[in-house]
């Protein structure tokens, strides 16, 4: 286990290298000089111009540029954005508000894959099951900003449930609307694969042996049935979250959520490198480790799958 | 914000839909206090005022402010020596009296009394130092510019102390200038302008953070920004300018776009925005009743063809540009694609500045005229005939498209010629390739003004060798009235010049006049004054929460 655990560590290395240096290649590559569009439909005066290059660096060739902003990276200094402010205390401000979201919804996206897809499985073919999978299907369909829209303007502006936008207030209660709207626009993959194992599990062998020795389906369900179905939607839903964490920027912009992705999209617009790279390298890691998390997870849920 | 453009090109229909339905409930309720807002409606003049707003892009020091997100927030806690009210005449602030001795020769005198929040009383040297610190080229600010015309100013080398200003007293100090720029006294309500306490010079970047002004309000404390998210601004008790606060304070919500500060609107739970998503402006007017605001700003839209292109240069030249000007449906164009929220140009400056005229000599040519437009066309094709295709490059990240599209649809119909839009990715990028002469086409370009006078909208964009003279035109007959026009101290006789000089551009259309943009704006049934000023920000401090 332990080596597994580190070998797995160990690959994270080269896909670190690599994204950083990509990604510092597309960011240097964008065409467009940010100076100049800070000053608007005016020219800056050359020297002045000069001097503002000079000071981020922006003037020097690609390599150096990299090696500073790596030599700055390994000290645990991300660098520093247009506007001063070390990224560093930009991410520590942003990040909880959005893992806050994030982890809201991937709970919501938990539930209703695991709840929704249980009633499915066990009333296969059945009216209820019907209904499941065309609400499943409208809901698949609708792309998410839609949603969105739809949910600010009818429940919280129309019915005035819950918050328009969540601004400075970004806590629990505030950002239930978005997160359930994420959730709803993501459960379905869950809920399909729930379904299906749910099914399979229902005609397995183990199951009718369940009842055969006398149990109820009360205490057959949840513990037979359920439980080794919940092996695909847990690694579904854990897998949704590392995207979410990084992909949420439509919504905080739709809700006026301060996280990551309202940071990340003022940084790219304004051709900040440093701010783009470093966010971009942490939600990288992230996402490794959140895939090593969900595989050790499997083994934890599923005693005959074990690392060696 | 722009994110939000392309999304909601496909779901406008939907938006607007459900706007309608969110104004009927709030109709339903039409002596609700706070409704839906959580924040209770005190009648009294302590109320706070929550407003838009986005993340300033700079620390907030006024020389190093030059975009609106940090503009607004600057213009409240800092007071200088002239403020501009809603009409954009200056009036003196801090000043006790400007005298203009000759058009290159200032003295300012300061009232006696004022002084920062952290106690500092205000001084000449309050402006000398901090308009030297701004100026130096060694602190590269993006406003240093506005000081290029005080004697011993360089764009060569850092210069600790400019020659052109000198201490007489404590409340006294003289401006020099090294060329006549009679509306001096008019610029210097500018944020550029403001005064620095010595805190400043001690630790710029903590003075960025928590900055110690003298205006009507100041920061609620350490803390009061709260980066990517919200300021909060209380009033400053000891501010007896004429700029008298009516509430207890400001909040700027960071909006990360338009969309959902209009949506914060309609649900009243913020007071006053200063921007309309393109998604509503069809039906805002109508959802916001008299709350809405649609007025003309000090904004001048324009497209400009460098004389450097072929077919663009001489004679043929002027008779082309002419011929595409008269060739654009102008009135059409600013009802249709922009719901009216645009007014057809008829000079090249603002109707909100003074000295705007819609009669200048020759402005006939910014009419629609289909058959004069062909036999110009006609005209110039005889001296050398057309070739290629006529290109107008815009930013596609602005919202410009579909105007941009509109444009050389009208072209292309009434000249015969092929017409076409040609897209950039970013603004950023048509900046580079425009302020570095790559630009092989026509380009959209456009001036905000930094104070309210004409000259600001035609000597740094026409003069020959200015900053910002994107197309490099260069005119002997404009330059000399553009100067005699700069040099008169009288006002009334200035603006005459100036419209004298822009009866030049009118033939010679260095940049070819599309329409001034209005600002657009609203405000919830919490709040009443609401006033857009002449730079299209509300009056914050006007405003009293019912």
């Amino acid at each position: 286990m332990l080596r597994y655990i580190l070998r797995r560590l160990l690959q994270a290395i080269p896909v670190f290298f690599g994204t950083t240096f990509l990604l510092y290649f597309m960011v240097f590559s964008m065409p467009g000089d940010p100076i100049l569009a800070m000053f608007g439909d005016r020219t800056p005066n050359e020297a002045l111009y000069n001097q503002l290059v000079a000071q981020y660096n922006l003037d020097q060739p690609f390599v150096v540029q990299y090696l500073l902003y790596m030599k700055d990276l390994f000290t645990g200094n991300l660098g520093v954005t247009f506007s001063g402010r070390s990224v560093n205390e930009v991410f520590a401000d942003a990040f909880p508000v959005t893992l806050m979201l994030v982890t809201m919804a991937v709970i919501f996206e938990f539930i209703l894959a695991a709840g929704l897809g249980l009633i499915s499985g066990l009333r296969a073919g059945k009216f209820s099951d019907q209904l499941n999978l065309v609400v499943a299907l409208v809901l698949n369909s609708i792309p998410a900003f839609v949603a969105m829209f739809f949910a600010q303007y009818f429940i919280a502006l129309g019915l005035g449930w819950a918050p328009v936008t969540v601004g400075a207030n970004a806590t629990w209660s505030t950002m239930w609307l978005p997160a359930l709207t994420i959730a709803l626009t993501l459960y379905v993959v869950g809920m399909r694969l729930m379904r299906g194992s749910v099914i399979e599990a229902r005609s397995a062998d183990y199951v009718r042996t369940a009842y055969a020795k006398g149990l109820t389906s009360k205490r057959v369900v949840p513990v037979h049935v359920a439980r080794n179905s919940l092996i695909p939607v847990v690694t579904n839903t854990a897998a949704s979250f590392g995207a979410l964490i990084a992909g949420t920027t439509v919504t905080e912009g739709i809700f006026n959520i301060p996280g990551i992705g309202k940071v990340l999209y003022d940084a790219i617009i304004g051709g900040e490198g440093p701010t783009i790279v470093s966010f971009v390298t942490i939600l990288t890691i992230m996402y490794i480790i959140v895939n090593i998390l969900v595989d050790l997870l499997y083994a934890v849920l599923d005693p005959r799958i074990r690392y060696v | 914000m722009k994110i939000n453009k392309k999304i909601l090109g496909g779901v406008a229909a939907l938006s607007a839909a459900s706007l309608v339905l969110a104004g009927c409930s709030s109709e339903e309720e039409p002596e609700s206090t706070a409704s839906g807002s959580d924040t209770p409606a005190e009648s009294s003049s302590d109320a706070i005022i929550l407003a838009n707003g986005s993340e300033p892009q700079n620390p907030l020091v006024p020389g190093n402010t030059n975009e609106t997100g940090g503009g607004k927030i600057i213009d409240s806690i800092f007071a200088g020596l002239v403020y501009y009210d809603g009409e954009g005449a200056a009036h003196n602030e801090i000043a006790a009296d400007i005298v203009v001795e000759d058009p290159q020769n200032l003295t300012v005198t300061l009232q006696d009394g004022w002084a920062f929040t952290d106690g500092e009383a205000i001084t000449a040297n309050s402006f000398v130092d901090a308009w030297n610190y701004t100026a130096n080229l060694d602190n590269a600010f993006y406003n240093s510019y506005f000081f290029e015309d005080i004697e011993g100013f360089s764009w060569d080398e850092p210069v600790e102390a400019m020659s052109g200003l000198t201490v007489v007293d404590d409340l006294t100090f003289t401006i020099a200038l090294n060329k006549p720029a009679a509306d001096f006294a008019q610029r210097l309500g500018y944020s550029a302008f403001y005064p620095l306490p010595t805190a400043f010079y001690d630790d710029p970047e903590a003075f960025g953070e928590n900055p110690i002004g003298n205006g009507p309000y100041m920061l609620a404390g350490e803390g009061a920004w709260q980066h990517d998210v919200q300021i909060e601004l209380v009033t400053n008790p000891d501010y007896a300018g004429p700029r008298a606060p009516q509430n207890g304070g400001l909040t700027f919500t960071f909006y990360a776009t338009q969309d959902a500060a209009y949506a914060d609107l309609l649900a009243n739970n913020v007071d006053v925005i200063d921007g309309i998503p393109d998604s509503a402006l069809a039906v805002y007017q109508d959802e916001l009743g008299d709350r809405a605001v649609n007025q003309a700003a000090a904004i001048f839209q324009s497209f400009t063809i460098p004389e450097r292109l072929e077919h663009f240069s001489g004679e043929e030249g002027q008779l082309r540009r002419q011929a595409l000007s008269l060739s654009i449906n102008r009135q059409e164009i600013t009802d249709v694609i922009f719901e009216g929220t645009r007014t057809p140009a008829s000079d090249f400056t603002s109707p909100v500045v003074d000295g705007w005229s819609d009669s200048l000599e020759g402005a006939d040519v910014l009419g629609y005229d289909p058959e004069r437009a062909a036999e110009l066309w006609a005209e110039a094709d005889a001296i050398n005939p057309w070739t290629g295709t006529f290109q107008l490059a815009y930013n596609a990240d602005g919202g410009h498209q579909a105007w941009v599209d509109a444009t050389v649809n009208s072209i292309r119909n009434t000249l015969s010629i092929e017409a076409e839009g040609y897209p950039y990715a970013t603004f950023a990028e048509l900046r580079e390739d425009v302020s570095t002469d790559v630009i092989e086409s026509a380009f959209r370009t456009g001036w905000q003004a930094d104070y309210p006078g004409l000259y600001n909208f035609l000597g740094p964009l026409y003069a020959t060798n200015a900053g910002s003279n994107d197309g490099d035109y260069s005119s002997a007959d404009f330059d000399a009235l553009l100067e005699e026009g700069i040099s008169n101290g009288d006002a009334a006789a200035r603006n005459e010049l100036l419209q004298e000089a822009q009866e030049v551009l009118l033939q010679d259309l260095p940049a070819i006049p599309l329409w001034y943009s209005n600002v657009n704006g609203g405000f919830s049934e919490n709040v009443s004054n609401v006033v857009f000023d002449w730079h299209s920000v509300p009056l914050y401090y006007e405003i009293t929460k019912n």
